[in-house]
């Protein structure tokens, strides 16, 4: 069994009397795609915001690569590696495609402001670099035939492409994608697919993937987790977890039966 | 020829000069809105700080109220810079965590506290009376000389502080305001630290309108609590920034002379009218005096033109160019949002 990339300790986190996730405790394998699954109201996306640091747990531990990042906020997160994209794109609507993704780059001096002013050289070199990895990965995702067009009048599927791309322009260790197939057609899901396999086998990226669609869960991830009412209720292979009559269970609600 | 010299000091005093202070406004201004989506609502508060430190810092010893520090002019705007942004500073550590909206109730409420803060300490600013015999820039020159000189000055502040943005604009730091201001969860998830970001913006947009403040307080030579009206200074200055086009320095220039010209100009058409007239056989008396109150509405009349034909302002925001690849190059225009 490899180590673990995360891990998450009895995690809980109750709005009001909602208890969203309840006492979830799992690993996501170093180097794995691992899936994410359960019915509507899971906790499925509740587990990402808290893992991503866009919320706090009311208790539990998530542990990263052995050290205790609980409670820590995204922006720090993300230069430790955790990077995500959301369930509905998120793209910064008056950048350029272009843009989207350069604005995403670590460790640009040119973010500090007086730089700019006083020392334009010294913003210029590192630009420069960042400019041919957003275009490499506008290359990567297809899109460079609208490098330019101002992200906020791209297709869904294109805004969807720009959210993983935003993953790559940093040198990400494990990547929480929610729902990367909802609402995109079949032939770009599969374009999906085969990008978030050689992002695993080349750049070596980890990934923790919530999504609906089983067919794309059955041929993306080993393993798959399921989540049902806040709290881990199998996981295994698909092909084990498909079988497991709690899964039906929970899936069409065979315990009101 | 008197009228003439008339009109020459009309456009130098007042739509140079003044023009020119609302320009340096609006700059401030785009900056935390054009540029971050700051709703800053409390502009005439960093007006009237910094007028109030720069009255205080470069006028000869007084009675009534704080002073005699007698410092040179560029250093007394200097100041009213600075102590505009440590005030935005601390404003700004307690509720720059506000979405638009929220912060822009949260700014009126600040200058409603920064004015009644000015207007009751009298022991260092004299109160309702406010502060008079400011020393303006340039008043030892024989006339027209020194209005014409602190004219220049003002166009030349004007000048600087647009190229200084203009730079900050097409840097990292200008795409990363405008993602922030576009989307504030993504621009987290791209690890940027947001708050600091905003903090940055809304600092450096209260310094600038500080120092609109310390002009505005040597074109007046005075300045008391009530010169700086929110209809006068945070009204117009967005109406300004609107109508010029938010997210564009150029356009932010622009709608600032544009506005400030119908604005002063009415004053010299309301001059034009006869003193009586007569409608539907009713005589309305003082035309001049009572049509000066049409401004307003004229203002909003202009909005409203330009944004039914401009929905995003005369000149709006766009993206500079980047060079590279895909056959376009630096030198093209940037795009139209």
């Amino acid at each position: 069994m490899a180590t673990a990339a995360l891990q998450i300790e009895d995690l809980t986190k109750h709005y009001g009397g909602v208890h969203a996730v309840d006492g979830a405790s799992f690993e996501i394998p170093q180097g794995s795609i691992t899936g994410l699954i359960g019915p509507n109201g899971a906790g499925k996306t509740t587990c990402f915001n808290i893992i991503a640091g866009a919320e706090p747990p009311t208790s539990g531990r998530v542990i990263f690569q052995g050290e205790d990042v609980t409670g820590l906020p995204t922006h720090l997160l993300f230069h430790r590696g955790i990077v995500r994209t959301f369930q509905l794109p998120k793209e910064f609507a008056k950048l350029t495609a272009l843009e989207n993704l350069m604005a995403a780059a670590p460790d640009q001096p040119g973010e500090r402001i007086l730089l700019n002013w006083l020392s334009p050289a010294q913003v210029r070199a590192r630009e420069a670099e960042v400019l041919r990895r957003g275009e490499e990965t506008l290359e990567f995702l297809g899109l460079s035939h609208v490098r330019d067009e101002l992200a906020g009048s791209l297709s869904g599927g294109q805004k969807k492409l720009l959210e993983l791309g935003r993953t790559m322009m940093t040198d990400a260790r494990l990547v929480l994608l929610d729902e990367p197939g909802a609402g995109v057609n079949p032939t770009l899901m599969n374009r999906i697919a085969e990008m978030i396999r050689t992002l695993n086998r080349e750049r070596g990226y980890t990934f923790c993937i919530i999504e609906h669609d089983m067919d794309l869960i059955a041929s993306l991830c080993d393993p798959v987790i399921v989540l049902a009412e806040g709290r881990v209720l199998t996981r295994g292979p698909m092909s084990e977890v498909r079988e497991d009559p709690r899964v039906i269970d929970a899936y069409f609600g065979g315990e009101l039966v | 020829m008197e009228e003439l010299a008339g009109y020459g000091n009309y456009i130098v005093s007042s739509l140079l000069t003044m023009g020119g202070i609302y320009a340096i406004l609006t700059l401030g201004l785009n900056i935390q809105w054009g540029f971050t989506g700051l709703f800053n609502a409390g502009i005439a508060g960093f007006i009237a700080v910094g007028a109030y430190v720069f009255a205080i810092l470069t006028k000869g010893p007084a009675a009534e109220h704080l002073g005699g520090y007698d410092l040179p002019l560029p250093l007394g705007a200097i100041a009213a810079m600075i102590v505009a942004a440590i005030i935005a500073w601390a404003i700004g550590k307690i509720c720059i965590r506000l979405r638009s909206d929220y912060l822009a109730i949260a700014t009126i409420g600040i200058a409603e506290i920064l004015r009644l803060i000015l207007k009751n300490e009298t022991w260092a600013t004299n109160g309702p009376r406010g502060i008079s015999g400011v020393d303006k820039a340039f008043e030892w020159l024989p006339r027209p000389w020194g209005d014409i000189a602190f004219m220049v000055t003002i166009l030349l502040t004007v000048l600087v502080i647009y190229l200084l943005l203009e730079r900050a604009w097409r840097s990292p730091w200008g795409r990363l305001t405008t993602a922030i201001r576009d989307n504030e969860d993504s621009a987290r998830a791209a690890g940027k630290d947001v708050e600091t970001f905003r903090l940055q913006s809304f600092v450096i947009g209260a310094a600038i309108m500080g120092l609109a403040g310390a002009y505005l307080a040597q074109v007046q030579k005075f300045i008391g609590p009530d010169s700086t009206d929110p209809t006068t200074t945070t009204f117009l200055a967005w109406v300004m920034l609107i109508a010029g086009g938010s997210g564009n320095n150029r356009g932010a220039v622009l709608g600032a002379f544009l506005l400030w010209t119908v604005w002063s100009a009415t004053q010299i058409v309301t001059g034009w009218l006869p003193q009586e007239i007569i409608v539907f056989g009713h005589p309305i008396e003082n035309v001049p005096v009572r049509s000066t109150y049409l401004r307003i509405f004229l203002i909003g009349l202009v909005l409203q033109i330009v944004l039914q034909r401009y929905s995003a302002g005369i000149l709006p925001e766009t993206r500079p160019a980047v060079a590279g690849k895909s056959g376009k190059t630096g030198l093209e225009p940037g795009r139209t949002t």
